[in-house]
């Protein structure tokens, strides 16, 4: 379960988050809609550790991630997180990139993580594309190359930073059909959309950020399609 | 009756091959360690904070603008004037190495420089610690980036290594100003250390043309 208590963020004098509750169960799907700037992807990166918090807490199956004490490469094996860019390692092969960190990282052998890594990639329909470099791929594909090398980890959550936002339309489907695979499994994801009608469809809980706090948050269609707050409705009033 | 000058023969070979090989041997020398020192000082310049960019930054300046023949110059006679004279070679190949060094840090910097943070910050949020981020993404997308520089630089590093000369290292430059002054033909000698320069540059941009192919992916 990924608990988030409070969470106060600020880049310099500028406060992105100010004070964000959250919690998440394992199996769970939230989306987390909202215009840009207004924190949601600092959120996520929040809850890796990437980036650090000011005030509150984060905590992770009861590890706390801002904790000093906390190993974060460890915990980041449990989070698993895709990006807008897809940020395909270019100097690598499509089987390479999956394998890369299964090897380094958990330590595994050539074989055992290049088996790994074809298994994960079958799964988001790669089978022909094992030996090819990414920059050969289209943009969809590479952005399930990279969902493919985050699920090589075992992730328990993932967390998807606007995922189809760089992609352009028509390729957009491909990755939304491998989400609603990964939801179908049981994977519990945090994703920080533009897509409406997916986060409607696909989440359990919509949150809906706004200067970096949450204004609502409920059942994924009652959010979207019925908001009680204001600033929800004024929102979707725009992107839909 | 002896002349003072004799003409070029088939016994210089030897000779003019020393001097090939001594150019080839401070060349690689050279490219080989200012390339580690480089890649070194432009991983530390690419990490560091604005104040010690400005310090190392100058230090490298002064190296890569003062003219090589002047450092070459001044290093020899310095450690000759402090009572620790080195042989033209070992005074050579440091100045030579150093001056190398200062590029290669450019090189490596814009290397390092050119892995954009979601790269790095993809690789971390796989698990990897830093170490190994740096070691199985960030230094080979990054060093990709620059090896056409790297090439140009290890190139100009064969040309420079003839101004070793000057110091007396014997090289294929001052191997061939002593064969003018004997044998008085300048104008074969002058074409011929010309091919050899060629030669040795040749494979190596060859070998340059090569890796970027392999890599253009």
């Amino acid at each position: 379960m990924i608990q988030i208590q409070g969470v106060h963020k600020s880049f310099g004098d500028l406060e992105v988050l100010k004070g964000v509750d959250l919690e998440v169960d394992k199996g769970e799907v939230v989306s987390i809609i909202g215009g840009s700037g207004s924190g949601k992807s600092t959120l996520l990166y929040c809850i890796n550790g990437i980036e650090n918090i000011q005030k509150g807490k984060i905590v992770v199956d009861g590890v706390d991630v801002h904790d000093k004490a906390t190993d974060l490469n460890k915990l980041r094996q449990k989070i698993g997180m895709v990006f807008q860019q897809w940020n395909s390692f270019p100097h690598l092969t499509v089987l390479e990139n999956v394998a890369l960190a299964p090897r380094v990282v958990l330590g595994k052998g050539k074989k055992e993580a290049n088996e790994l890594a074809k298994h994960h990639l079958r799964h988001v329909g790669l089978d022909d594309k094992f030996d090819v470099y990414p920059t050969q791929m289209s943009g969809g594909q590479q952005q399930r190359l990279a969902i493919a090398r985050t699920m090589a980890m075992n992730p328990t959550y993932m967390l998807l930073d606007e995922i189809t936002s760089a992609l352009d339309p028509e390729l957009v489907g491909e990755v939304l059909d491998t989400l609603r695979l990964l939801r179908d499994e049981g994977m519990s994801m945090i994703c920080v959309t533009h897509e409406m009608a997916f986060a409607k469809e696909v989440s359990d809980k919509v949150a809906f950020v706004e200067e970096g706090i949450i204004e609502e948050i409920g059942e994924a269609v009652q959010v979207i399609e019925n908001p009680v707050n204001e600033k929800t409705k004024r929102f979707l009033s725009k992107v839909l | 009756m002896g002349s003072l000058f004799t003409p070029l023969s088939w016994n210089d070979t030897g000779f003019i091959l020393q001097g090939v090989l001594n150019t080839v041997y401070i060349s690689v020398l050279a490219i080989v360690v200012g390339s580690v020192l480089g890649l070194i000082m432009g991983f530390i310049r690419s990490i560091s904070n604005n104040y010690t960019n400005f310090v190392l930054g100058s230090v490298l300046d002064i190296l890569r603008i003062v003219p090589l023949i002047i450092q070459l110059i001044l290093f020899s006679t310095f450690v000759g004037v402090i009572g620790h004279p080195l042989l033209p070679f070992a005074s050579g190949s440091i100045i030579l190495s150093l001056y190398t060094m200062a590029f290669m840090t450019e090189v490596f910097r814009a290397g390092f420089d050119n892995v954009s943070g979601s790269m790095r910050i993809a690789a971390r949020s796989l698990g990897m610690n830093y170490r190994q981020s740096i070691r199985y993404v960030v230094l080979p997308i990054g060093m990709r980036s620059v090896f056409p520089s790297w090439m140009g630089v290890a190139l100009s590093v064969i040309k420079d290594s003839a101004l070793v000369s000057v110091i007396g290292y014997m090289e294929l430059l001052r191997t061939s100003e002593q064969l003018i002054t004997r044998t008085q033909q300048p104008l074969e000698i002058l074409l011929g250390v010309g091919l050899f320069y060629f030669l040795i540059s040749y494979p190596l941009s060859e070998f340059g043309r090569y890796v970027e192919r392999k890599m253009a992916i």
